[in-house]
């Protein structure tokens, strides 16, 4: 089968097992030289209900397709984009109309009285509202629908554009490799050096979502770095990177164990709960550092050089932090306001929070995936983010590679 | 048992006046004295077999409105009108609309139903609760989806693949609840595995009696009314205890129809699992 070069989705409905028109429609298109993939099947529960299903159709020219679809037609398979997108209104806070469009993070249309329009904030799994005065689109989560709103049932009238996906294979067999080469990792840290370099000195804006091994690793120093040299503009994190960080800069540990000689600290183990309670009665990081308590670490560079942070709270938190969001909700819709203009996030050594946020991404934000864990990077790709780039190896290495690159590129500059 | 009501259009206007069907030829005009004497002896075998006809107002300039099945499908106390696929037939639709109100159904025209053509009880039948809609020559698919939507029922489209047997009940005819009539090359693979599995006894009829209209019969109780020319079908329903019978209607046969185009069942077909007395006598 040579590459599809014209795609277009159709649906089908109505007692379409029975009747033999699902079977039908699908041996039509393969008759006709094109190739389908089933995208939703369902099946109606009783002998009176109708059932439905949604396939896509490929085919190797525009007349080969258009040929195809003139045929299943007859047969009631009706083109999604050809009628305008179904509305229907909430009718409770916080809940979706039965059989709302899901959408996803790719740049997605709606056709609206004969005409398509962009639909705003490209979120995974999220409802599609559109305001009925303006024919403004966007995505909303399902927590934030109200009452009266407008919401996309259906998938009539609403178009999606993939990107054209990445080599997947190339970067899956690399990391299925169980012998590394230097060469491929220099070439991803390479890349990552270029995306920071460029948005540092242009308009584009880097985010980092960081993982505590960050700090356990003996890699603050390295972020620190980073952030001082003007290379970070947001860090997405937990309670637990902060407080490993602050608990280096007041004991030089992290968990309790030095980070100059790995020994571990007498009562070391309470390092982090008394590194916690000082920011709190100091009332926050801000505070903190502003108030000289905090001399030194990725939260005091972050605040000396603008970094915003935001760091969502979990329910094993110690503490935590007076800065930590506690409120889940509260916390989505601070990391979707502040993704708005990143365009470069690197993910490193946390699973949880690289998931998170991967959903929140559009498909057009660059995303490098560093976990010594290849599951994490696996979970990304499979969860729908299959723009990230994933490099398989050390946190601490990582950083001082991508440093040096870093140097490289502004000696050059 | 409730008196069986029929709609039947009398042929004052009937004739030949355009090709929408392969058996329209307008250098083969109907006989005018010759129809009429054959739709009478179809009128009267009906009244003979119990039932009670209903006239509709013949409309000059409309010669097929004779064909009453076409009108629109009957459910219970409502009708889904046509929506007919040919221009020549459109016109019918404001008098069908008219008989229908005037008689007290409700007349069911969704018009969110934007999807294609419609021509009722010719492409609709029930057998059981299950509604058989013929789809690609004169009625399409997608119409049918909706029928399901808006009535509630279980509908199967089956695809007609040859234009001699334009409409289904051209080629199926359900007798009861489990049993019809049908000509099995009338339909494609997918359409005659469908219709076998959801119909438990069929009768298949040959070629030479389905090119007769054996399959467009009239079923009042037991009693089954065809064109002349049927034997081997006649054979076989005495044998499963139906009563045929037969009256000539080859005026009918060349403008594409026969005794079942002629009647629409107003009280619900024999075969239709829905029947049940009328929510509302006329």
């Amino acid at each position: 089968m040579a590459t599809p070069h014209a795609i277009e989705e159709v649906e089908l409905r109505g007692h379409i097992i029975d009747s033999l028109l699902l079977p039908k429609v699908l041996d039509a298109i393969t008759a006709g030289g094109a190739a389908f993939t089933i995208k939703q099947v369902a099946i109606g529960n009783g002998r009176h209900d109708p059932s439905y299903a949604l396939l896509e159709v490929t085919a190797p020219t525009q007349a080969v397709l258009d040929a195809v679809l003139a045929q299943v037609s007859d047969h009631g398979a009706v083109p999604t984009s050809a009628a305008d997108c179904t509305l229907v209104a909430v009718d409770m806070d916080g809940v979706f109309p039965e059989g709302f469009y899901s959408s996803t993070n790719q740049k997605t249309e709606l056709r609206l009285g004969g005409k398509w329009l962009p639909v705003a904030d490209q979120e995974m799994d999220c409802g599609v509202v559109v305001d009925p005065d303006t024919n403004a689109a966007r995505c909303v989560p399902m927590a934030d629908v109200r009452v009266g709103q407008q919401v996309v049932v259906g998938h009539a009238g609403v178009r999606v554009f993939p990107l054209e996906r990445i080599d997947a294979g190339h970067a899956f067999a690399f990391m299925n490799s169980p012998v590394s080469t230097e060469k491929p990792k220099r070439v991803v840290v390479q890349q990552v050096a270029r995306e920071l370099f460029s948005n540092r000195n242009g308009t584009g804006k880097s985010l980092l979502v960081g993982g505590p091994a960050i700090v356990h690793t003996g890699s603050g120093p390295l972020v620190s770095e980073l952030i001082r040299r003007g290379y970070l503009d947001k860090l997405f994190a937990g309670n637990a990177l902060a407080t490993h960080d602050i608990e280096q800069s007041f004991f030089g540990t992290s968990l309790g164990v030095h980070l100059s000689d790995a020994h571990l600290a007498e009562a070391g183990h309470e390092h982090h709960l008394r590194a916690i309670n000082r920011v709190r009665r100091a009332g926050s990081i801000r505070a903190a550092v502003e108030s000289g308590l905090i001399k030194s670490g990725i939260m005091h560079d972050c605040v000396k050089h603008n970094v915003q942070f935001l760091l969502a709270g979990s329910i094993r938190d110690d503490g935590p932090l007076p800065d930590v969001v506690t409120d889940a909700l509260e916390a989505q819709a601070q990391m979707r306001a502040a993704v708005r203009d990143v365009t470069f996030c690197l993910m490193v050594a946390t699973t949880l929070h690289s998931v998170a946020v991967g959903n929140l991404l559009p498909a057009w934000v660059k995303v490098v995936c560093v976990d010594i864990n290849p599951s994490t990077v696996i979970k990304l790709s499979d969860r729908g983010s299959f723009q990230t780039v994933g490099l398989v190896t050390d946190v601490e290495p990582f950083f001082r590679s991508l440093l040096a690159e870093l140097d490289a590129l502004e000696k050059d500059a | 048992m409730p008196t069986p009501r029929i709609l039947m259009c009398p042929p004052d206007y009937f004739g030949i006046e355009y090709e929408i069907n392969p058996w329209m030829n307008v250098a083969v005009d109907a006989d005018h004295a010759l129809a009429n004497s054959q739709w009478r002896g179809l009128h009267d075998l009906l009244v003979d077999s119990g039932a009670t006809i209903e006239l509709m107002a013949p409309v000059k300039g409309l010669p097929d409105l004779v064909f009453t099945a076409n009108a629109g499908l009957i459910y219970q106390d409502r009708v889904l009108l046509s929506r007919f696929h040919h221009t020549q037939r459109q016109g019918e639709t404001p008098h069908d609309r008219a008989w229908f109100e005037a008689a007290g159904f409700e007349v069911v025209d969704d018009p969110q139903v934007s999807a294609g053509a419609f021509e009722g009880a010719g492409d609709a039948l029930f057998c059981g609760d299950t509604l058989l809609a013929g789809y690609r020559q004169r009625s399409d698919a997608l119409f049918h989806q909706a029928i399901g939507a808006l009535l509630g029922v279980r509908v199967l489209p089956v695809e007609l693949v040859d234009a001699r047997y334009y409409h289904l009940d051209t080629c199926f005819c359900p007798l009861a609840p489990d049993e019809a009539v049908w000509f099995p090359a009338a339909f494609d693979r997918y359409g005659q595995e469908a219709i076998a599995a959801a119909v438990p006894k069929l009768i298949s009829v040959e070629r030479g009696e389905a090119q007769r209209f054996a399959c467009n019969a009239v079923v009042v109780g037991r009693r089954v009314v065809t064109n002349t020319g049927c034997p081997k079908l006649h054979a076989e329903l005495a044998r499963r205890g139906y009563e045929p019978h037969e009256t000539p209607l080859d005026e009918f046969v060349k403008a594409g129809g026969s005794a079942k185009c002629l009647t629409l069942r107003l009280d619900g077909e024999e075969a239709a699992g829905w029947r049940a007395p009328p929510s509302a006598a006329p």
